[in-house]
This record gives C-alpha cells, sequence and structure tokens, in this order.
C-alpha cells in the first residue's frame, strides 16, 4: 500500500507538494520524494495534472453480507434513557431507510423505565439485558456484553451517544470486535450502493471537518455527541418488540467497581438540558465581572456557559465550559458575551435556534453566525438587559 | 543581532523566558498591586534549577558566571522586575560567601542555596550609610563564642524572606573601613529581629525590609574571609553584581519596548494602526537601538568580569548606568506611546515605568557609577 | 512502580485553516508539541514514580522528528523514552495506532500503569487509551482527575463523568486517561534540559515488536479518511445599532416575537 509517483510522467510541478494536507511530499533534487507523515489520503492524486500519481490499495477482503441492522446503544442512568439515544434512534431510522434494513435499540440496565419510548422513537428491536450487576453501567461489563452481542447478532451500524460513558467503553469494544469506530460524529450518512457510512467529524478542535468511512470492517461504529441529532415525535402507532436476554457474568473480569458516585451540583441549570444559555469569553475579562453575566442568566432563568478562555484562565469551572472541548449544547436562546467566536466554540452551541452575539469587535467571527447581532460594551449593554428583564 | 551565547547559555535564557511567561505573566499585576512576595514562583524557579545557574559546580551548581545569571535576570525582568529582583538579591547574598567563604560555610549553605531551598540577602546599607558606605554603625564584636552583632540595616531586598544574610559590620571601629567584616547570618538566630515591611513604588512583588541585631551571637565560623575584609569584598561584590542590575534594567526595558510595539499595530487612529506613523516609528527604532546597545555593553561586562579580569569597576557600573538610564527612558516613552491605556493599571506599561526607576538608584546610585567612571579615566590618563 | 507514559506530537495550535484555492491545510509556522494533555499525564506519572519509586517510560508512536518530543519528555522527568517508527506505521487510526502502543508495551515487560491524556487536540478521538487497555486485557478508567491511592495491586482514583465524580477501584495492571484537573505540569529544569539533550532515544520498528504488519498502519486501520473540508457558517447576524439603550429594547422586542424572552 503505498503513492506511487511515476517519474515518467511527473513534470515536477510541485502541485502535488503544496496539496498534501500532511506536508508529506517534498521535492528533492530531480524528484517527489513521500515522506513518513503520509496518510496515503490520495488528496495529491487529485491534483495532479499530469496523472503520475496512483495508490496503490491493496483489496481487502470484502465485507460480509451478513452484517445487518442498524443498532443504537441505548444509554440508561439511574433507570432512565438518556436523550441522546432517542436522538440516534431518529437518525438511525434514516439510516436503516436508505440501507433497507431494520432499527434495534440495545439497552443494559436494571428496572429501565420506559422501554417503549425507544420503540415509539424508532426502533423495532430493543434488546433488553436486565440485572442488578448492570444498574450503575459497570464499563467491564457493558463492553463484554455488547461486543458478544455484536458478535452474535451482527449488525451493520452501532451508534452510540458521545457520552463520558459511550466515549470510555465503545472504544473498547471496537478494539475487542476489531472493528473501526469514529467519534463525536456531527453528521451521518449512508452511501447506499457501498452500504458505507459516510461519518463527518470535526477535527483540530472544529477547525476542520473530515469525513471518515469504514470500507472494510463490520460493524460501523460510531460516537454522536448529544444533540447533534433532533429526536423525532413519539410515534404512539409504531411496533417493535422487546426480547430480553440473559446477563452471564460467567467468564467476565470485572477489573474496575465503583465505589461511589457524587452528583455535580454546582451548576443551578444543567448546561446540556437548558433552553436559554447566557455565556460570557475572554471579553469578560475577570472572575468578579462574571457577575453581571450570571446576573442575566438568573433573569433570565438560563445556564451559565463559557467559552474557553475564561475556563483556561480559572474564571469559572470546566462544567460551564461551551465548545469542542466542552459540552455541545442547543438551546433555544443562547447569548454569547465577549465571545469572539473562535470554531472551537462555535462547534458546541452553533445549533442553537436563536443566536444574539455582543461583541465589541465588529468583525468577530461570533457575528457570521449570530441571529442579532449588537456590537458594543458588554459591560453597558448586559446590566441594561437585565435591568429590563427584571422590570417586567 | 547575534551574541554567540553556547547551547547552554541559550538554553538558560529559553528556560528563564518560559518560567516567565508561564508562571509571572499571569500574576505580575496581582503581585504589584498586593504587594505580594512570590513564593511560589520561588518554588517554580527553584524546581527549575535556575537558582543553581550561578553556584559553583561542586556544590551542586551549574558553575554559570555573571553571563549567565544575567541571562535569567533579564528574562524575569522582562516581564516583571520585582520578581526577578528577588532571585538576583540570592546571588547577591552569596556571592562573597561562594567568593571568599570557608570551606566549611560553603558546604554547609550552598547545596541549600543552589536548590532554592534558602533564598539570601546581602546588607550593607544603614540610615547613615547610602552611597558612602563608610557611614556603617553596625558593630560585630568580638566575645567568647563568637561575635556579637549590634545594630540596624536598611533597605534589604529579601530582608524577612531569605533564610541567610551577608551582613558587613564593624569589628574595629576605629579603623572605619578597614575595620569592617562579612558575616553569614541565619534568620531565627536570637537577637535578629526584622523591622517594618517598606512599601514602594515599584518593584513591589519583592520584599525590602529593616534588620535588626540586638545583641545577636553568631559563631565564630560564621565570618567570611579574614576580619577587616569587609568593605574591599563589599566593593568586590557589587562590582561583579551591577552587570546583573544593568540586566534587571534590560529586560525591563525590552518588555516596555514589546508592549508598546503591540499596542501600537493594534492601536487605530485616523483609519490606521498608529505604528504607521512616522512619529511613533522613530521613537520605536530609537527605543529598540537603545534597548540594543544596552544588551551588547551588559554582556561584555559579564563576560570581562567572567574572564577573571580585576579591573571591572569600570566596565560593570558603565553597563549599570547606560542600562538603567535605558530603562527609565524607553519605560517613559513607552507609556507615552500607549497613551492613556499606557497610564492604566490594566496595562503592564506603567508598572514598568515604575520598577524602572529603583535601577538607577540601587547597586550605587547613577551619579556615585559615574564619579567612579570619570575616576578610572582620571587613572588612565594619568597613567598614559 | 513501572509506568509508561503514551504522548503525541500535535501542532502547536488547533487554529489550522484550509487554504481556500487548494483546499489543503495550511501548517506553515505552526511548531510541533507535546498534545497539551499528554503532559499531564507526563506530570503525573513523574509524580507517582517520586512518591512510589520506579520508572517513568515516555513513549510515542510517530515520524523520526517526534524524537525531539521525545527528549523533551526526558527535561520534564521521563527516566527513558521510546519512539515507535516505521514506514509501515504511517497512515494508522486509533485502533492500529493502539495495537502499536500496545505492542511496545508488551515488549516492555512488567508494567503497572499506562497514563495516556484524555485525548489529543488535534484528532480529539479520546480512543487510544480504551482501545489499547483492551487489547492489553488491563484495566481501564476515562477521564481520571485524581489518583487517591495505590496499594497491593490496585489503584482507587476519582473520575469526572456527565453527571458528577465517581470513585473507581481498580486492579493493575491498568490503562487511565487523565484530565487538565489532575496536576499543573511542571517546567522543565536545567538539569533535566541538559540530560535530555544528550538522551538517546531508541527506535523500536515493526520488526523489534514482532507485531504483524497487517493490523498496523493504513493496512490495520478500519477507517478512512475520505475528505476534508472547512465548516461553512452562511447565516449573517442581523446587527442592531445604535445607543446601549435603544440596542437592548430592539433586542427584547425581536427575542419577544420569537417568544424567547
Amino acid at each position: 500500500m503505498a503513492i506511487k509517483i511515476n517519474p515518467e510522467k511527473c513534470t515536477l510541478c510541485s502541485i502535488c507538494v503544496n496539496t498534501c494536507p500532511f506536508g508529506a511530499l517534498e521535492l528533492k533534487e530531480d524528484k517527489i520524494v513521500v515522506n513518513d507523515r503520509c496518510t496515503l489520503c490520495g488528496a495529491c492524486q487529485e491534483a495532479c495534472p499530469s496523472e503520475a500519481i496512483t495508490l496503490e490499495e491493496t483489496q481487502k477482503t470484502a465485507v460480509s453480507s451478513e452484517h445487518k441492522g442498524v443498532w443504537v446503544f441505548a444509554e440508561q442512568r439511574d433507570g432512565k434513557v438518556k436523550s441522546v439515544s432517542l436522538e440516534l434512534l431518529a437518525k438511525a431510522r434514516e439510516l436503516a431507510a436508505g440501507l433497507k434494513t431494520e432499527v434495534c435499540a440495545v439497552c443494559f440496565g436494571h428496572g429501565v423505565q420506559d422501554l417503549q419510548q425507544l420503540i415509539t422513537h424508532g426502533a423495532d428491536k430493543v434488546f433488553l439485558v436486565d440485572s442488578p450487576d448492570l444498574s450503575s453501567n459497570p464499563e467491564d461489563y457493558l463492553t463484554a456484553q455488547l461486543s458478544n452481542l455484536i458478535q452474535q447478532y451482527k449488525p451493520e451500524i452501532v451508534l452510540a451517544g458521545a457520552t463520558a460513558l459511550g466515549r470510555s467503553f465503545i472504544p473498547r469494544v471496537a478494539a475487542k470486535v476489531s472493528c473501526g469506530l469514529t467519534a463525536d460524529c456531527t453528521g451521518l450518512e449512508i452511501d447506499i450502493e457501498k452500504r458505507q457510512l459516510l461519518q463527518t467529524r470535526p477535527t483540530f478542535g472544529g477547525n476542520i471537518m473530515a469525513t471518515i468511512i469504514c470500507p472494510s470492517s463490520r460493524p460501523q461504529m460510531a460516537t454522536v455527541r448529544p444533540r447533534t441529532f433532533k429526536k423525532n415525535a413519539p410515534d404512539g402507532g409504531r411496533q417493535g418488540q422487546i426480547i430480553k436476554l440473559d446477563f452471564n457474568k460467567e467468564g467476565i473480569t470485572a477489573h474496575s467497581q465503583l465505589l461511589k458516585f457524587v452528583e455535580d451540583v454546582s451548576e443551578k441549570v444543567k448546561l446540556d438540558e437548558a433552553d436559554v444559555i447566557v455565556a460570557g469569553g475572554r471579553g469578560v475579562g475577570k472572575t468578579e465581572n462574571f457577575q453581571l453575566i450570571a446576573e442575566l442568566a438568573a433573569a433570565l432563568g438560563a445556564a451559565l456557559g463559557s467559552s474557553r478562555p475564561p475556563v483556561d484562565e480559572g474564571w469559572l469551572p470546566y462544567s460551564h465550559q461551551v465548545g469542542q472541548t466542552g459540552k455541545t449544547v442547543a438551546p433555544k436562546l443562547y447569548i454569547a458575551c465577549g465571545i469572539s467566536g473562535a470554531v472551537q466554540h462555535l462547534a458546541g452551541m452553533q445549533t442553537a435556534d436563536t443566536i444574539v452575539a455582543i461583541n465589541s469587535d465588529p468583525s468577530a467571527p461570533i457575528f457570521d453566525i449570530a441571529t442579532y447581532g449588537l456590537v458594543g460594551d458588554l459591560f453597558k449593554i448586559v446590566p441594561l438587559l437585565t435591568q429590563q428583564l427584571k422590570r417586567e | 543581532m547575534q551574541y554567540f551565547l553556547t547551547d547552554e547559555q541559550k538554553t538558560i535564557k529559553e528556560l528563564a523566558r518560559k518560567l516567565a511567561e508561564e508562571r509571572i505573566l499571569p500574576v505580575r499585576a496581582h503581585l504589584d498591586e498586593a504587594e505580594e512576595f512570590p513564593w511560589p514562583i520561588i518554588k517554580d524557579m527553584a524546581d527549575s534549577d535556575l537558582f543553581r545557574v550561578f553556584v559553583p559546580a561542586e556544590y551542586e551548581g551549574l558553575g554559570g558566571g555573571c553571563l549567565e545569571l544575567s541571562l535569567v535576570v533579564e528574562e524575569l525582568s522582562r516581564v516583571c522586575s520585582g520578581v526577578a529582583i528577588s532571585y538576583a538579591a540570592t546571588a547577591l547574598g552569596s556571592y562573597t560567601l561562594m567568593d571568599f567563604g570557608s570551606e566549611e560555610l560553603k558546604r554547609k549553605f550552598l547545596p541549600d542555596i543552589a536548590a532554592g531551598k534558602k533564598l539570601c540577602a546581602f546588607a550593607l546599607t544603614e540610615s547613615t550609610a547610602g552611597s558612602d558606605a563608610s557611614g556603617i554603625r553596625t558593630t560585630a564584636e568580638k566575645v567568647e563564642g563568637g561575635y556579637l552583632l549590634n545594630g540596624t540595616k536598611q533597605f534589604i531586598t529579601n530582608g524577612g524572606e531569605a533564610e541567610l544574610y551577608t551582613i558587613i559590620a564593624l569589628t574595629d571601629k576605629s579603623k572605619g573601613p578597614r575595620g569592617a567584616s562579612a558575616f553569614m547570618v541565619e534568620k531565627g538566630t536570637p537577637g535578629f529581629t526584622f523591622g517594618k515591611k517598606e512599601k514602594k513604588m515599584g518593584i513591589r512583588a519583592s520584599a525590602t525590609c529593616e534588620l535588626v541585631f540586638q545583641n545577636c551571637l553568631i559563631p565564630e565560623g560564621n565570618i567570611i574571609g579574614r576580619p577587616g575584609m569587609g568593605f574591599i569584598m563589599a566593593m568586590k561584590l557589587l562590582d561583579k553584581s551591577r552587570p546583573g542590575v544593568g540586566a534587571q534594567a534590560l529586560g525591563i526595558a525590552q518588555g516596555a519596548l514589546e508592549a508598546a510595539y503591540e499596542y501600537t499595530s493594534q492601536r487605530i487612529q485616523f483609519g490606521q494602526a498608529i505604528i504607521n506613523q512616522p512619529v511613533v516609528q522613530s521613537m520605536l527604532a530609537d527605543m529598540s537601538i537603545q534597548v540594543e546597545a544596552a544588551r551588547a555593553l551588559i554582556y561584555a561586562a559579564a563576560r570581562y568580569a567572567d574572564s577573571g579580569a580585576k579591573d571591572i569597576t569600570e566596565s560593570s557600573a558603565a553597563a549599570k548606568v547606560f542600562a538603567s538610564d535605558v530603562a527609565m527612558r524607553v519605560t517613559t516613552d513607552a507609556v507615552q506611546l500607549c497613551g492613556g491605556a499606557g497610564y492604566m493599571k490594566d496595562y503592564p506599561l506603567e508598572k514598568m515605568m515604575r520598577d524602572a526607576k529603583i535601577t538607577q538608584i540601587y547597586e550605587g546610585s547613577n551619579q556615585v557609577l559615574r564619579s567612579a567612571v570619570a575616576a578610572e579615566l582620571r587613572k588612565r590618563k594619568a597613567k598614559s | 512502580m513501572n509506568i509508561v507514559v503514551c504522548l503525541k506530537q500535535v501542532p502547536g495550535t488547533t487554529e489550522v485553516k484550509i487554504n481556500p484555492e487548494t483546499n489543503t491545510l495550511i501548517r506553515q509556522g505552526i511548531k510541533n508539541i507535546i498534545n497539551p494533555f499528554d503532559s499531564y499525564a507526563l506530570e503525573e506519572g513523574v509524580r507517582l514514580k517520586e512518591k512510589f519509586g520506579g520508572k517513568v517510560t515516555a513513549i510515542s508512536m510517530g515520524p523520526a522528528q517526534a524524537v525531539d518530543m521525545l527528549k523533551e519528555t526526558i527535561s520534564l522527568g521521563a527516566d527513558e523514552a521510546v519512539l515507535l517508527s516505521d514506514r509501515a506505521f504511517a497512515g494508522a487510526d486509533t485502533w492500529a495506532t493502539a495495537y502499536t502502543l500496545a505492542g511496545a508495551v508488551r515488549k516492555m515487560g512488567q508494567i503497572d500503569l499506562i497514563i495516556c491524556g484524555r485525548q489529543s487536540t488535534d484528532g480529539d478521538t479520546a480512543q487510544v487509551g480504551p482501545e489499547m487497555a483492551e487489547m492489553l486485557g488491563a484495566a481501564f478508567t476515562a477521564y481520571v482527575c485524581q489518583i487517591e491511592e495505590i496499594s497491593a495491586g490496585q489503584m482507587r482514583v476519582k473520575r469526572m463523568m456527565d453527571e458528577g465524580y465517581e470513585i473507581i477501584q481498580s486492579t493493575l495492571p491498568a490503562v487511565i486517561t487523565v484530565t487538565k484537573e489532575i496536576n499543573i505540569p511542571r517546567l522543565p529544569s536545567l538539569r533535566g534540559v541538559m540530560k535530555s539533550k544528550s538522551a538517546k532515544i531508541p527506535i523500536w520498528t515493526l520488526q523489534d515488536m514482532g507485531l504483524d504488519p497487517k493490523k498496523v498502519g493504513l493496512n490495520g486501520s478500519f477507517t478512512r479518511v475520505v475528505k476534508i473540508f472547512t465548516p461553512q457558517h452562511d447565516k449573517k447576524a442581523e446587527m442592531i445599532h445604535g445607543e446601549p439603550e435603544i440596542q437592548v429594547t430592539c433586542l427584547l422586542g425581536k427575542l419577544r416575537e420569537g417568544g424567547l424572552a
């Protein structure tokens, strides 16, 4: 597997050198040399005007056609199914329609409430493994159990929420069943002809989007951030079956056990569930000034958010951070105060329905995605806004 | 400009800059405002081996000279000279021990100094002895079991925070300056207390304090060098340390130049960045030229001192005088270029201007040092 | 304790842009650094060594230039560092990377703890740690923000989950990924830097580790990048002008129209 450059066709025009996203091609004396940064992405092949570059790909074993069905890992916490799982069921329906296959939800827990909602939100089948051993999501058990089911039932696609739990144990499943996994997808589409899942995700802190496929392995696995997709309205008329499977912990080594859980109560309104978020950025200047932002949030009954700089500076705890390395949110209203709008931040909030940007710099990128833009001094505008809201 | 620093010198300079930017920059305004001694940063400097730079290798140091010390002080001062001086004063407070102390005394203290576990201070100045060091009144009387110290030292950098103090005191009042000796005194010695901590115009992160000795008995072995050598050692010490004060001034000027450049490139007036105005460019150019000239002189004076030369009084004085005058001018111009913003505490420039002033005053006021340079000039003329 | 810290060299900024004309990443003037999350992993490894004794080995899979980064790890307290480098490793996705790193750990023999950063700042996948743990059959805990205790082949850690903290007890050997709350990484020391300059960084190849050539690099990768592009924002804000009072009144009017205030 390698990039081949035909010296007879190559004119040393160096277009490929400039095209390579990874700086892997160099012009050395009278030839183009490929260094070890090459990821065989093929960009140079497309760019070469002389068709001198070929990408020789060894054929992998064809994908077996016995893999069928789109699975969603239905994550529960304290017996309640997480919203992200319902969002994924909506997307799974769409993918399954293209592939003409079924949607299955896989749920591990104990006494999980309202499993019917998995069906009304899109599942044709629900695989339920119910055991007291599974109630607190022990990852060793989840890894083993999900891997076993995948090996037994051979789904074509497996989706899971990119929650702390999902991001922690789904990669272990991928390692165990030897298949590709794409993290934090923001877009999922199907190439129906090749039955390939086109997985689009942000990379380089959200500055670049990459579309990724798994050409040779099944299932195709992906994790998706909460609130990336919208869930369907429940359809009470949908039919589906709940299949109960036994949990057999023999043969599973439990390396870890949960001793204690301490709920984080520092946030009054949880960011990722909030309908309204008021967030501050570097422009807020210092810890004390966040009081202004917090007052506006209180007046709106909103959650308090932050871009990365205030968290890095220690003005606010990490739990308030919105963006690529923080939380992804999709509120009805997002008010960004003194946030310039670095792509990393936008990645976490741009799906908000209405975005208000308050910034002193009229060329701040936040205005490119905002619904309403106010150029001005946040220290004047924000307190006025709070005042007017309180007066009503 | 290329100063042909060795790889090791470059490493020292780079690390000092990294420490200054990562650890000092975020807190410098706070330290200045609160007049807070920067203990966490001292710990970082210790962990990074910066205190080893000026200590000989046989006492767990890295064996650097004046130049290496100056490189560190320059880089720390570029961000905050208040923090830098707490570091530099430790070198000042330990040089006499290193150069003249007994092997036993060196073994006892230098490894801890190199590890940054103990800060030092040097105490010569008294209320009656500033530029005229012969006016000191503190005495060290030889008694059974050691020396008995009495007197008060004034304006002592690192006073109260340092563990080790090099004290110049009279062992023989009748001999005047020839009757002074140097002693190592440990914090906590009975009879040794601290007076008030001074409130200062600049370098406010540093501690400046009175040292009070009341029948303070110190062991006989704590004398540095021979009795009566105190003044000679102190003068040699100051000749050696002045390039370091110059480096402090240089760092301040460099920091101010950079801050002024950044501000003038971003400040839009009349539809363009003010750096596009020829009058602004002219000021920046003058500032840059002066900073570079100061650097060249300091590095040259430091290298000359490190060469083992004895006649370093003039070169060291020149480097200190020139660089400190540059620091004062450059910081004043930098504030001017930044206008109202430069005058406000939200920007670092007013602090740099306040910090710069002391470099013209301490370790020999620029007036006294100019006299010294003039004296050397006359000596040369007389010889030729 | 025998500790391995896995590090990745990443571009010193995430402000990478695509050249709109050539549709490729602009990399000029960007320096490579230690993945910031990995520097917390290294610091934690060094602190554990200082407390319990033993050895910290830094490993990285990457091109020959990553030697410089590994030398830096020596200046920050690592005892040894090994670069895993081979033409065959190029183009590895997380699975193939985890397989290669796991191969290196196996070659080292008895290892008690493997520490990784939470994720890399360029790829952001957070997958290599858990995948490697599974391949090694070791315990795995993600998002560790404090190591509370290590004794008698067990460790107790605190970790950050979405809804709060968990205290997890696990067996050793273990793989953990750490968050930036776990420590404040030290600066290099001068003696460390001087030591690192003369440090020899061995390079292990595919053959040295006895790995299966079909499982490394692009051959061993299940995923393929087929396209890269810059995210598009085509919405344009409706700007509300005027004095602050007017701006605020006007905004509230608009929000009320939409039923938002």
